[in-house]
């Protein structure tokens, strides 16, 4: 009986396996047919979805840091900008469309037909860089596939011409060219980083794979420079360069306290926002600290500087600047009349070549190289700028008698705008040499004694008797203020010798004499007309530049008159 | 009859297990894609308030700049700089009490 059911039930349940096998069998065929169908009819579907998944590297951009002037106002800051590519291989579907393209590039339809068929195989190339962004709107309307916008940076210089020299530009590659932007590139530009990424085929990333390496930020760059100062010494320097016709001009400013160059401008020059296509070499060239020039007189106070150092001058000691000296066949006298026999003083006040050279003849030739080289004469400065120039002092081994008279009243002997500031600077500072900086310290570097105080006391004394009323440089003055300088004209050296009719006018200085807080270098190269002393053209920039600097920094005067409008207040609330 | 019910409970609860962690691998995959596209708003913005800040800082510069503040204060206002006579000098006497002075 048990066994006949066994059978029965096992035939019953027999169906449910085969049907299970069956099901089985038909949903394998069904996979097998599905993939069968995806390898060999439609290929694209897979091809597609693959494409749809692209694992790429890309580049984490970073933004450019600004530079800013000492108190934070932008000199130069980037701003974003789209430029239009095209991927060929995807434009080329819609080749009977570039005629559109073109018209909204407004550029020639063969020579954009050319780069898009040229190189069908490349994936990217630029269209039109750094478009409005009413023309890119215009190309991306147009839907063409392919055709996308990529972000680019494009630097904006707020101040213009005024800032042109130090702050330099950059290249549309969005590097530095010139100036500050290159020398600090690197610090400025930050690092890219990069990471893997999925994208899919239009390039729209929809994943973070990981991270390769991570990107440093740009960072901004605090300068020295104060904008106002900046400004005020700009505007002087191209008035007096436009009306006396120069060839060039330069005005450096320096903090004789931390050696910081609070302002540095150059006639000719340039708006860095104008178009590329505009630029001239001579319009950007930063003439502060490339371009040399003989120093003449404002050469004086250094070489005067040796011989307070030597122990055997002061500034009341007698100078015989009668006459005429005869050396090496060449007979050297006074252009205004002869002076007769006075005080260092006044050889330096009435700037005598005659008493300048009697002075540095006692004078052993190394004893004045040393410490002109201490003031950085025919050195670089720590500016690190582009293109600095050396400057130029000889070797006094080989100085025979006449480089010596020479170089006494500063010819002989090539310096920099900047250079010359750094020497006037020392002077200021109670002889001690500060590197110069283009960057905002925090701290004011030790410096290194170029001279004694003492001497620098004296010289200070005997400069300010050089813009007294008895001094070239009377022009210079300026109210309510003790102010040292001295004043320099020289004649260009050309081919066959000294020019009449080319000159240099240089005054250098600083200000408030007591406790100087600026000095200031103003050079003008030939000018033209009457009017081509440095005491005539170039005193009464530096008395402008130096009246509205000492008002603008709010500098208390030191040369007060008798105390007819002197109020005394008391005060009631310390701040 | 209990190790079967054993077995078949246990193979039900991996195979529930199964499941759930399939399902909850398309959660988190699609949780991750909205952060992801979250992450990337926030850096639009980001962008965005940068190039905002540029832009304000170059406007900023442009109203500021000398060049164009000095003429209009010296014509339309009028404004000079003070000399001689206008102007007053303000003396503090020295406090002995205070070390700044």
């Amino acid at each position: 009986m048990k066994k006949a059911a066994k059978t029965t039930v096992a035939e019953r349940a027999r169906w449910r396996g085969v049907l299970l096998l069956v099901g089985f069998a038909l949903g394998g065929c069904a996979l097998e047919g599905r993939i069968l169908y995806l390898q060999l009819v439609d290929k694209d579907f897979l091809a597609e979805q693959a494409d749809d998944r692209h694992i790429r590297t890309v580049q984490i951009p970073t933004h450019r840091g600004s530079l800013t002037d000492r108190y934070g106002e932008p000199l130069a800051v980037s701003t974003p900008v789209d430029s239009l590519y095209a991927n060929p291989k995807e434009l080329k579907s819609a080749v009977d469309r570039l005629g559109e393209l073109a018209a909204a590039l407004e550029q020639d339809d063969e020579s954009l037909a050319r780069r898009i068929t040229s190189n069908p195989e490349r994936e990217f190339v630029f269209l039109e860089r750094r478009v409005t962004p009413a023309k890119a709107q215009r190309v991306l309307e147009l839907g063409l596939p392919g055709v996308g916008t990529v972000r680019e940076y494009r630097r904006y210089y707020p101040a213009g011409e005024v800032t042109g020299h130090v702050v330099g530009f950059t290249d549309v590659d969005d590097k530095g060219q010139e100036g500050l932007e290159a020398e600090f590139d690197h610090y400025l530009k930050g690092e890219p980083g990069s990471k893997r990424v999925m994208q899919n085929r239009r390039g729209q990333v929809f994943d973070d794979v990981e991270l390769l390496r991570a990107a440093r930020a740009g960072r901004d760059l605090r300068t020295s420079l104060d904008l106002r100062l900046q400004y005020l010494a700009y505007r002087e320097l191209k008035a007096v360069v436009g009306d006396s016709g120069a060839r060039w001009g330069s005005v450096v400013v320096l903090d004789p306290r931390t050696g910081e160059v609070l302002a540095m401008v150059n006639q000719p020059s340039q708006n860095p926002n104008a178009d590329r296509s505009e630029y001239r070499a001579e319009n950007y060239r930063n003439r502060a600290v490339t371009d040399i020039f003989e120093p003449g007189s404002s050469f004086k106070p250094l070489v005067m500087a040796a011989a307070l150092e030597s122990g055997a001058f002061g500034p009341r000691t007698p100078v015989d600047s009668s006459g005429a000296i005869l050396v090496d066949n060449r007979i050297i006298t006074e252009e205004g009349g002869d002076l007769g026999r006075v005080t260092l003083t006044t050889v330096l006040a009435k700037s005598s070549n005659v008493g300048s050279a009697r002075v540095a003849l006692t004078l052993e030739p190394r004893a004045i190289s040393d410490v002109l080289t201490r003031f950085g004469i025919g050195r670089l400065t720590d500016s690190a700028f582009p293109g600095e120039s050396l400057g130029l002092l000889t070797d006094p081994k080989r100085w025979r008698t006449v480089e010596q008279v020479t170089l006494s009243y500063g010819y002989g002997v090539a310096v920099t705008t900047l250079q010359l500031a750094r020497a006037y600077g020392a002077i200021a500072a109670d002889g001690m040499l500060r590197p110069v900086s283009l960057l905002a310290l925090d701290e004011p570097p030790p410096g290194e004694r170029v001279i004694s105080a003492d001497t620098a006391a004296d010289l200070t004394t005997m400069l300010e008797a050089v813009v007294s009323n008895e001094g070239t440089g009377y022009r210079a003055a300026v109210r309510n203020y003790h102010v040292a300088g001295k004043t320099g004209t020289t004649r260009k050296a050309g081919v066959g010798g000294y020019h009449d009719d080319r000159h240099g006018a240089i005054f250098a200085g600083f200000a408030p004499a007591t406790n100087p807080r600026l000095v200031v270098v103003v050079m003008i190269d030939e000018p033209q007309g009457a009017a081509y002393h440095g005491g005539d053209i170039a005193a009464p920039v530096f008395g402008n530049i130096v009246s509205g600097a000492l008002r603008v920094l709010a500098v208390p005067p030191d040369a007060l008159p008798a105390p007819a409008t002197t109020v005394v207040a008391r005060a009631q609330v310390r701040p | 009859m209990s190790k079967q019910l054993v077995e078949i409970v246990g193979v039900v609860m991996l195979a529930a297990a199964v499941v759930a962690s399939g399902i909850w691998i398309v959660e988190v995959e699609h949780r991750s894609r909205q952060l992801f596209i979250e992450t990337e708003a926030q850096n639009r913005e980001l962008d965005r308030l940068q190039t905002d800040w540029g832009r304000l800082q170059i406007e900023q510069g442009m109203f500021a700049t000398h060049s164009r503040i000095e003429p209009l204060v010296r014509q339309r206002s009028d404004f000079t700089v003070p000399s001689g006579d206008q102007l007053v000098v303000v003396v503090e006497p020295a406090d002995p009490a205070d070390p700044a002075d």
